[in-house]
């Protein structure tokens, strides 16, 4: 009996999750809509292009934002980049771009690493006008580009205006 | 208007190979260009737009930054100890001031 009773709730709890699921997906969309409209995603996209030299960056788990999920106020918010590097002569990360796909100019930052930084991670405050992507996009000595990507939520945007 | 009053942490001493981080502040409006004043004119864009740390004569770290860094830039990164000797930073903004400060460590 007892068996029965828990197997019939698990069911009801799928069919729940698969609705929920289902809601989100669709207010997902609408939100992808309305940020293709402001074309800057695209901008982004194009100006880290100038920033490699017109080489595509490959999303790589190596890359890692530390963002917080909710900034309060955009004036200020802390990132943190990191990328999973030797850091050697022979294998090291050159350069870090930072990239915001929302802001009024999609440049956040440039860090310009050396192999004598031992480790390559960079953090700095940055200003969010709304709600976005932050991009970072790594460049190794090797010559490939690794990019990573985190959301942000902005309660108050902080570019002026 | 110059960056003023840097503010660098750097440890005093570290042991060979230890890698440990460096945090720095320096004060600047960092002024975006996009904001109006209550003429509704465009106030100019006024940023640290370089940011440079040499170790020994070497550039071993550089930051470039654009309107999007916060007011007061705040930047922390790490550094490899090998050698004893002197840190460098430069902070150079839009109207080609530049503000610097220098740290030494003892390593071994």
């Amino acid at each position: 009996m007892t068996q029965q009773r828990s197997t019939s709730l698990t069911l009801n709890r799928r069919g729940l999750l698969g609705a929920l699921g289902g809601g989100a997906l669709v207010a997902a969309g609408a939100g992808m809509t309305a940020r293709n409209a402001d074309a800057a995603p695209e901008d982004a996209a194009k100006w880290a292009s100038e920033l490699t030299g017109g080489r595509n960056p490959v999303d790589d788990p190596r890359v890692a934002i530390d963002l917080p999920p909710i900034a309060e106020n955009g004036n200020t918010v802390p990132v943190t980049v990191t990328v999973d590097s030797p850091m050697t002569d022979a294998d090291h990360v050159t350069k870090i771009h930072v990239v915001a796909e929302g802001n009024p100019n999609p440049g956040l930052c440039t860090f310009e690493l050396t192999p004598a930084c031992g480790k390559a991670e960079a953090s700095t405050r940055i200003r969010m006008a709304r709600t976005q992507n932050v991009v970072a996009i790594a460049e190794l000595s090797d010559g490939s580009v690794i990019s990573g990507k985190k959301e942000v939520k902005v309660t108050v945007g902080g570019c002026g205006g | 208007m110059a960056a003023s009053r840097p503010r660098v942490k750097v440890p005093k001493s570290a042991a060979k190979g230890e890698v440990f981080q460096i945090k720095t502040l320096v004060t600047h409006k960092m002024e975006t260009g996009l904001r109006k004043d209550k003429d509704g004119q465009p106030i100019p864009r006024d940023i640290v737009n370089t940011f440079t740390c040499d170790f020994n004569g070497k550039t071993v770290f550089t930051m470039k930054l654009e309107p999007a860094v916060s007011a007061n830039p705040y930047i922390a990164f790490f550094q490899r100890a090998t050698e004893s000797g002197e840190y460098t930073f430069t902070w150079t903004d839009d109207t080609g001031e530049s503000v610097s400060e220098t740290k030494s460590i003892q390593v071994g």
